[in-house]
């Protein structure tokens, strides 16, 4: 199980890493959250006090969707600025 | 083999399948789609770690909120012209070799913590968690992060709203 949670944030990390698109980020990002999910509900199995693993990752559904609606509107107001959503071509903020 | 476990190594396989084929696919279209097998799969394995209400709020957020969320994002941001919607990618060896490193590294942390040897994972004796008694912690332990996190869902999907909102309208707004 622990090894499943391992391949699904390192699967996460490798598409945040190397896709160009915005939206494959985000899906990136929602699969490390999610594998994060799966570890804590693992322990939380034999957790004594029985229920802290599962709150906790109930509360990380709910930033979860936060964060993809905030993103999304944001990558839908940037995408109407610069008429792309490839993050290289968004540069004009480069330093 | 019991029909449980055969059904735990299914959801497991096709939660690692699907996060493959995510991580290796070029399309964002069938990428979101097998994104959805993998929240299905994540979900099922839930209800095997007894978490039940937890698998339940993964279909309905995950599969019926974020997914539809994606897909629109993917209607709005790019010309549907009959091409296929493709993605770039770049710095393909650097992060493979990231990714692929952590997770030789995370296995081989779990495999020398051999977590079912410690003394408080008892395999026979796992919590059972009612529905009830989740509830009840909900709304009695776990009260001010619940009434916390409610608030601050509600800001950022007012916030997000505002963001994505009509340009027109704003400066309604401001006047």
């Amino acid at each position: 199980m622990l090894v499943l949670g391992a391949l699904m944030f390192c699967s996460g990390l490798f598409v945040v890493l190397t896709k160009k698109n915005t939206i494959m980020v985000l899906i990136g990002i929602e699969l490390m959250l999610n594998a994060a999910n799966l570890n804590l509900v693992t322990f939380s199995r034999f957790d004594p006090q029985a229920l802290q693993g599962q709150v906790f990752s109930l509360f990380v559904i709910t930033v979860a969707a936060a964060e993809a609606a905030v993103a999304l509107a944001i990558v839908v107001k940037v995408y109407k600025y610069f008429k792309t959503s490839d993050l290289d071509r968004v540069k004009s903020m480069k330093g | 083999m019991e029909l449980e476990t055969i059904l735990f190594y299914f959801f497991a396989a096709l939660t690692g399948c699907s996060v493959l084929f995510v991580a290796i696919t070029k399309n964002i279209l069938y990428a979101a789609f097998a994104l959805i097998l993998t929240f299905i799969g994540v979900a099922g394995l839930f209800v095997f770690l007894g978490a039940e209400f937890i698998a339940i709020t993964q279909i309905l957020v995950y599969v019926g909120g974020i997914l539809i969320l994606l897909v629109f994002g993917v209607m709005f941001t790019q010309r549907l012209k009959g091409q296929r919607v493709q993605t770039g990618r770049y710095q393909l060896l650097l992060g493979f070799l990231t990714a692929s490193g952590l997770l030789g590294l995370l296995i081989q942390t779990i495999h020398k913590g051999s977590f079912s040897q410690l003394p408080w994972v008892d395999q026979e004796h796992t919590q059972q968690v009612e529905l009830s008694s989740f509830g009840l912690s909900l709304m009695t332990d776990y009260v001010l992060a619940f009434e916390v996190i409610g608030i601050l869902l509600l800001l950022a999907l007012i916030g997000a709203v505002r963001v994505a909102g009509n340009a027109r309208k704003e400066g309604a707004d401001a006047a």
